[in-house]
């Protein structure tokens, strides 16, 4: 019996990890499959949403920033809302680059943001991260915490898929596609393409601090290495081209399944002397990128390829 | 003004030699394969860590290895865009860079997997550096330095002189008539991938030498490579040589303290530098300074 | 044997054809002009000879040997060269590896062919350093003709060779194409400058919608009163 609850802990920590790359995953597919932004700095939001977060609902400390101790769903929305507004003023100058020049682009400010995460220690406690970070439900006795908060996560999940699919349908989503798939002649048809662009990005990034908030309650903790690109920004886009980059179910299907396949790997290694088992992750790793590599050359629709909405007058 | 050269020219220009190795293969690439090739850094920390084998294993110095440091990373490049590279040639742009990012984390990977995380070094012991009226420079300055001008003359005579050189400038410059005039496309990859691994290769030597090796060396200059890609023009191999020795120059003048005593910016956001000046060129003047190309 | 034949060729650049059965042909030593309307295809049907554009159906013939849809990198060794009207020389290289570029697939010596080219081209000799960017239209244009003739090609397809140049240049380019003509390359072209050029041409073939419609001899056509109406300008 204990066995078999210890599996089922398992299970839950996967499916609210899972449920929690399935948020970014959902923001990325905001930014590439709903208009074309490559965003390859998904680490700097999760980072300003997991630190505006804990540094607004944890108690106060010594090391770092804080004391306000507000409610945690108040500490989601500021992350959100801050996440939304580093979007907003990098977009100001960096949107308007090419796809593969605004890769790069963002990459810099992803480690510019977590540089700052780690150099400002009084906001931040530095490299050391901050540990008391507060969790949602976190007073209820084990397992009955933990189903908890896989629930809040799913709830979010479910509700960020909501927005995304309504968004997806309707005009603005109508305008999105056509900027990603011919920008000029979206233009030629009076649409504001630099508006439209700004506004995927800032929700997108929102959804994305959504996701770092809930990852620092998760881990109750917080540190630059928190969102460490390979982790974070590689691993959500291997989700994404998984399942099927344009559409969001593709991109909750493709989250999920990359974090299981994840976990399972991770599993499996216990089973390796031990002499492997450090070397393991690297072979990870390996094999992630190397199934990339697959699904870019033989399958890159991805699981569940791009469909257009029902009822719309394509 | 000796406190000056020491701390900050000097060390600028040897850092602006190592992202100019990077980023003259990273321009190239770019302007010949039509995409920022994300795994330059990687190549760089597998050339380092290939001289590192045989350092530790024969004894040798990590400039003896370099010539075995190269090939390799040629044979590495080689074989990825043969595997990796060339099904997706048609793609976009965004495809295949996401392909190098994986590629990035793979070679990466292979490194940690045989040298683990921690960080090593060529050689242990403290060198004598040369002294002269109170400037000071470190021997292993004076190689990098010597070595880096070295390949900077054979880089040129190899772009100006041979044919192959040219076909590669022609190639950067206008790809659809280098085909039409007969030059063949899949030779000349070949020649500049063996170009970008080999300077990738002593640019991470170099770096490895200068500092320390970690696997993740290369990715964390990676972003400054593109940067002095950029400032000189993709596609213009020469411009691509002056933008990385501006931009490691500017990375150490910028926490020198010329105004009046303090820092243009405070060490720890170097890496800013280079981010600020690559977005200052891409809103301003996309096509750099030496009027490359938009891509 | 005509050394160029095109045989009722369609194809175009995606679903739809362009060129809808247009057929030509071009003797060894023959200046032919293609003429006609916007959209007609003209610069597609020669992009086609050199396999820059699919064919669907048709042929076409060089020599004797079977090209459709050759790869063009092959056909600069089988005697045929192409030079576009836009984007035709190398910006960042001289002059000099500009012609030098062109000679690249042969393994023999190219020098005398470029300095027959510097010969055809005086202002080239001297701008023989200088960075083809640099140079104004007119000679870019002469630079891209000269790249085209450093294979010593048999045929050489010119793509509206006298767009956008002075008036001065234009008389210079169409000199040139005598020239070369007179020391045996034969010249597919195809010209906006309709008048001009079919005054020093052979013969003239008219395009319509993807097809042929009318071929004569050069002058004459250009002194047709119909064609003058239609596609000169009167």
């Amino acid at each position: 019996m204990d066995n078999l609850s210890g599996y089922a802990m398992y299970g839950v920590a996967i499916l609210t990890m899972g449920g929690i790359y399935a948020l970014l995953t959902l923001g990325l597919n905001l930014h590439w499959g709903y208009t074309g932004l490559m965003n390859v700095g998904i680490a700097g939001f999760v980072t300003v949403g997991a630190y505006t977060s804990a540094i607004l609902t944890a108690p106060a400390s010594p090391t770092h920033l804080g004391g306000f101790q507000l409610p945690l769903f108040a500490g989601l929305m500021a992350a959100a809302a801050a996440a939304g507004l580093v979007a907003w003023l990098i977009g100001l100058t960096t949107l308007r680059l090419r796809s593969d020049y605004l890769a790069i682009a963002t990459i810099g400010i992803g480690e510019i943001l977590r540089m700052v995460a780690r150099n400002e220690q009084w906001l931040t406690n530095g490299s050391q991260g901050m540990t008391n970070v507060p969790k949602a439900f976190d007073s209820l006795p084990s397992p009955w915490s933990e189903v908890a908060f896989l629930g809040v996560v799913l709830v979010l999940v479910a509700a960020m898929y909501w927005l995304c699919e309504r968004a997806h349908r309707s005009p603005w989503g109508r305008v999105q596609r056509a900027i990603r798939d011919n920008e000029y002649a979206a233009a030629a048809a009076g649409k504001h393409v630099e508006r439209f662009r700004m506004e995927s990005f800032v929700f997108g990034a929102m959804v994305m601090g959504l996701g770092g908030a809930m990852m620092a309650q998760l881990l109750r903790f917080v540190a630059p290495e928190t969102a460490e690109p390979l982790m974070v920004t590689f691993l959500v886009w291997v989700m994404l081209v998984a399942g099927g980059s344009g559409n969001n179910r593709g991109a909750v299907v493709g989250a999920f399944g990359i974090w299981f396949l994840w976990s399972f790997t991770d599993y499996m290694t216990r089973f390796l002397p031990d002499a492997f088992e450090a070397r393991a992750s690297f072979l990870r790793i390996f094999l992630i990128g190397l199934a990339l590599q697959f699904i870019l050359i033989y399958r890159p629709q991805g699981l569940i390829g791009e469909r257009p909405p029902k009822g719309a007058d394509q | 003004m000796q406190d000056f050269f020491n701390f900050y020219l000097l060390p600028g220009l040897v850092l602006g030699c190592i992202y100019a190795l990077g980023a003259v293969g990273l321009s190239l690439l770019y302007g010949i394969l039509r995409f920022a090739h994300f795994a330059h850094g990687d190549m760089m920390t597998f050339g380092a860590y290939i001289a590192l084998a045989l350092v530790a294993g024969l004894g040798m110095s990590a400039y003896g290895a370099l010539p075995v440091a190269i090939a390799a990373t040629i044979l590495l490049a080689f074989a990825i865009d043969r595997l990796f590279y060339r099904p997706l040639r048609n793609q976009s742009p965004a495809v295949l860079l996401i392909s190098g990012f994986g590629i990035a984390l793979m070679v990466r990977a292979v490194v940690l997997f045989v040298w683990g995380p921690g960080t090593e070094v060529y050689q242990t012991g403290i060198q004598t550096p040369i002294v002269w009226e109170g400037f000071r420079i470190q021997q292993r300055h004076v190689w990098i330095l010597l070595i880096t001008l070295s390949i900077a003359v054979a880089l040129h005579l190899f772009l100006s002189r041979t044919r192959t050189g040219k076909a590669m400038r022609a190639m950067s410059d206008n790809a659809d008539l280098a085909r039409v005039s007969g030059i063949p496309a899949d030779r000349v990859i070949l020649w500049t991938w063996a170009l970008g691994a080999g300077l990738a290769a002593v640019g991470g030597v170099l770096l490895a030498i200068d500092t320390q090796l970690s696997p993740q060396m290369g990715w964390n200059i990676l972003l400054a490579m593109f940067a002095a890609a950029i400032l000189g023009g993709i596609g213009k191999p020469y411009g691509a040589f002056a933008g990385g020795l501006i931009l490691g120059l500017a990375e150490e003048l910028a926490s020198a303290p010329i105004f009046f005593g303090q820092p243009l910016v405070t060490p720890d956001y170097k890496i800013g530098v280079a981010f600020v000046i690559m977005v200052l060129m891409l809103v301003f003047r996309p096509t750099g300074l030496f009027r490359g190309q938009v891509l | 044997m005509s050394l160029l034949s095109v045989e009722k060729v369609r194809g175009g650049y995606g679903e739809a054809d362009i060129l809808n059965g247009a057929s030509l042909q071009v003797g060894e030593r023959e200046i032919v002009v293609i003429i006609g309307p916007n959209g007609a295809g003209k610069s597609t049907l020669m992009k086609s000879v050199f396999g820059l554009v699919r064919l669907r159906e048709g042929r076409v013939v060089l020599g004797g040997q079977d090209i459709t849809n050759a790869k063009p990198e092959s056909l600069v060794s089988k005697g045929l060269s192409y030079v576009p009207q836009e984007k035709n020389v190398f910006p960042s290289l001289t002059v000099q590896e500009n012609l030098e570029m062109g000679a690249f697939v042969r393994r023999d010596d190219w020098r005398p062919a470029m300095e027959r080219v510097y010969a055809l081209f005086p202002p080239l000799a001297e701008k023989r350093r200088a960075t083809a960017g640099s140079l104004s239209g007119g000679q870019r244009q002469m630079v891209a003709m000269g790249r085209s003739l450093m294979v010593e090609p048999k045929l050489m397809l010119l793509d509206e060779p006298t767009a956008g140049l002075s008036p001065k240049y234009i008389d210079l380019i169409f000199e040139c194409v005598k020239a070369i003509h007179a020391q045996g390359v034969a010249v597919l072209m195809v010209e906006q400058n309709a008048k001009q050029a079919l005054g020093i041409a052979t013969r003239g073939v008219v395009l319509v919608a993807g097809e042929d419609r009318f071929t004569d001899a050069g002058p004459a056509m250009r002194d047709n009163p119909d064609v003058a109406r239609m596609f000169l300008g009167g």
